[in-house]
């Protein structure tokens, strides 16, 4: 009887392992390249070209920085085509024109446009300064972001940036962006929700 | 004997060099054959790569001013002095971010990569191998006509090409991106796909995984060549019908996410501000806009007679389905005769027999796509979008015929 019991057990085991096996293949089948062109990327390589940062933090690299600290490399990497203060350029302002949005003359800066601080951090990152793109350390892009967030009046001069505090901040204009509403003329106009 | 023949043929040759070569001098010194001589001189040679002849000086409009930075750098088309719907490789509009880089193909890769079962590496010669389409798409900038927005036709002497120049058409080839995520096997929760550029400021934007499992391209060729690096060499993005910017070039990564990345590109820069002061996202569209190419601001008619009308039509969500003409400033509307072919999401050549009669004109098109969108008068976007959402002007533009023939920008603020 006990020879039967376990004999009838393990061919139940049998079975439900194969039905297990089966279904792996078949998942595997579904899932497999159709052309088999292209290579699997080496994880130093995805490394080096994964460097966007999302709004909840996730990309940014550990790190910290403060106004007081970026005060100094703003100075010296960015003071040339931004000026003195931020406001002067000759290239893109990025302090003040808060309140301005819906005036005749909107200034569109980081302080009264930008919804999220982790975009001027991923922009520094990758893109500045202009002529020398990649060459600031973690650190240095957390003080500068620390900096031009200072001079809008939207972080303190000692406050720490780093990557868990960042992607915390609330800018001013979080809230001023909306979905595509158009076409919003003609016949075919979507009606105004609000 | 055998050797006298050759004697004899290589004398010929020689004599008829000679005089092919004195033909030639005749024609340098005198530069043109004069009217109704009979053409007598030899012409130049094969080549190995074509080049235009030297009359045709069609060039893009490069702003001269050394003060606007390489971050805005643009070149625009001359929409006036190009024919049918295909915009040569040589005069596609530019728009670049940080200048055009110089990419070797042997050292470029597209890394797919993210919220994917298996991250694919390819190189140009990869995608090469792999089911390729060519299509005949428009592209346009979507800061294309921006100067009308704030002053409609206060600048009466800027030209169609100064105004609308930010807009060209090619046949583009490439691989359905949809065919490379599948290749990766992309998990269901990624609702959006990061592209980035391979340009100095690595330009990025966030795709929705809808637009790029429906019709997005992985592009390497345009208009039957490898594409111009100023288009992108040797690889890029194509999204067909909407904006410029979202089409990156220098494409080097594609990154399937469950957010868009909101990069610098999509939040501070290609957002539509209102007048209350909220902005418009993700704009995508081009919406259905045509333009009067020919004649247009700064041309003379010569006199009263007969000329034909022709310009573009084009409309982001799918094909042209008709396109009228004024010439009393939009009081009345006739059909123009649209060429073969009418392509979605593509330039579509219109014409119209105009008998002027040498009295003033405001003369305009307008168009209606397949969706039923007709193209708005400026006036009627701006009263609702304001004058400073910058993009996305897809107005109706007047040229105004004065009686002495010169014709000027006739749009009105």
């Amino acid at each position: 009887m006990a020879t039967v019991r376990s004999a009838a057990i393990a061919l139940f085991v049998a079975a439900i392992a194969l039905f297990v096996v089966a279904q792996r293949l078949l998942t595997a089948v579904a899932q497999s390249p159709t052309y088999g062109v292209g290579r699997a990327p080496t994880r130093a390589e995805l490394k080096a070209i994964d460097i966007e940062v999302t709004p909840d933090g996730k990309g940014l690299p550990r790190g910290r920085g403060t106004a007081a600290e970026g005060k100094e490399v703003y100075t010296r990497r960015c003071e040339t085509c931004h000026g003195p203060t931020g406001k002067e350029g000759p290239q893109d302002v990025l302090v003040g024109g808060r309140g301005s949005l819906a005036s005749p003359a909107p200034q569109k800066t980081v302080g009264s446009y930008w919804p999220y601080a982790t975009t001027l951090w991923d922009y520094i990152n990758r893109a500045m300064p202009f002529e020398h793109p990649s060459t600031l350390t973690a650190d240095e892009v957390y003080a500068t972001t620390a900096y031009v967030l200072f001079l809008n009046g939207i972080v303190g001069e000692r406050d720490e940036l780093n990557e868990k505090t960042l992607p915390a901040i609330n800018m001013p204009n979080r809230s001023g962006f909306i979905a595509d509403p158009r076409p919003d003329i003609g016949p075919g106009a979507k009606q105004k929700s609000r | 004997m055998r050797q006298s023949i050759m004697t004899t043929r290589s004398r010929r040759w020689f004599l008829r060099l000679g005089a092919a070569w004195s033909a030639a001098l005749v024609a340098c010194r005198s530069k043109t054959a004069p009217p109704g001589a009979e053409p007598r001189a030899l012409g130049a040679s094969v080549s190995a790569y074509g080049s235009r002849s030297r009359f045709n000086r069609a060039a893009r409009l490069v702003n001269t001013n050394t003060r606007v930075p390489l971050e805005e750098a643009a070149s625009f088309t001359p929409l006036r002095d190009t024919y049918g719907i295909i915009t040569p490789s040589s005069l596609h509009f530019e728009r670049h971010h940080a200048g055009v880089p110089e990419i070797d193909p042997a050292t470029h890769t597209l890394t797919i990569h993210g919220l994917v079962d298996r991250p694919l590496a390819f190189t140009v010669d990869d995608l090469k191998r792999l089911p390729s389409v060519s299509r005949i798409h428009f592209l346009e900038c979507s800061g294309n006509s921006l100067s009308e927005w704030r002053r409609p036709g206060e600048s009466a002497r800027s030209d169609v090409q100064r105004i609308h120049g930010l807009t060209s058409c090619s046949e583009w080839t490439g691989v359905p991106v949809s065919l490379l995520l599948r290749e990766c096997s992309v998990d269901p929760k990624a609702t959006w796909v990061l592209a980035e550029g391979a340009d100095a400021c690595k330009m990025t934007r966030s795709i929705p995984m809808k637009k790029m499992l429906d019709d997005a391209l992985a592009v390497y060729a345009q208009n039957g060549e490898p594409l111009r690096p100023e288009q992108g060499y040797p690889l890029r993005l194509l999204l067909p019908g909407w904006e410029g910017n979202s089409n990156v070039k220098w494409l080097r990564r594609l990154k399937a996410m469950d957010q868009p990345a909101m990069s610098r590109e999509e939040t501070s820069k290609y957002t539509d501000l209102m007048p209350d002061g909220t902005a418009r996202q993700f704009t995508f569209d081009m919406e259905a806009k045509s333009i009067i190419t020919r004649p247009s601001g700064g041309d003379t008619l010569a006199g009263p007679g007969l000329y034909e009308i022709t310009g573009i039509a084009w409309s982001g969500r799918g094909t042209i389905a008709r396109v009228e003409i004024t010439i009393d400033g939009g009081a009345t509307w006739t059909p123009a005769e649209l060429q073969t072919p009418v392509l979605p999401r593509a330039h579509t050549r219109f014409r119209w027999r105009w008998q002027w009669d040498g009295r003033d004109a405001l003369i305009a098109s307008r168009c209606t796509d397949d969706t039923g969108y007709t193209q708005p008068p400026l006036a009627d976007l701006i009263a609702i979008r304001g004058r400073n959402s910058m993009y996305h002007n897809n107005g109706i533009q007047m040229w105004k015929v004065a009686a002495d023939g010169t014709i000027t920008n006739g749009n009105r603020a």
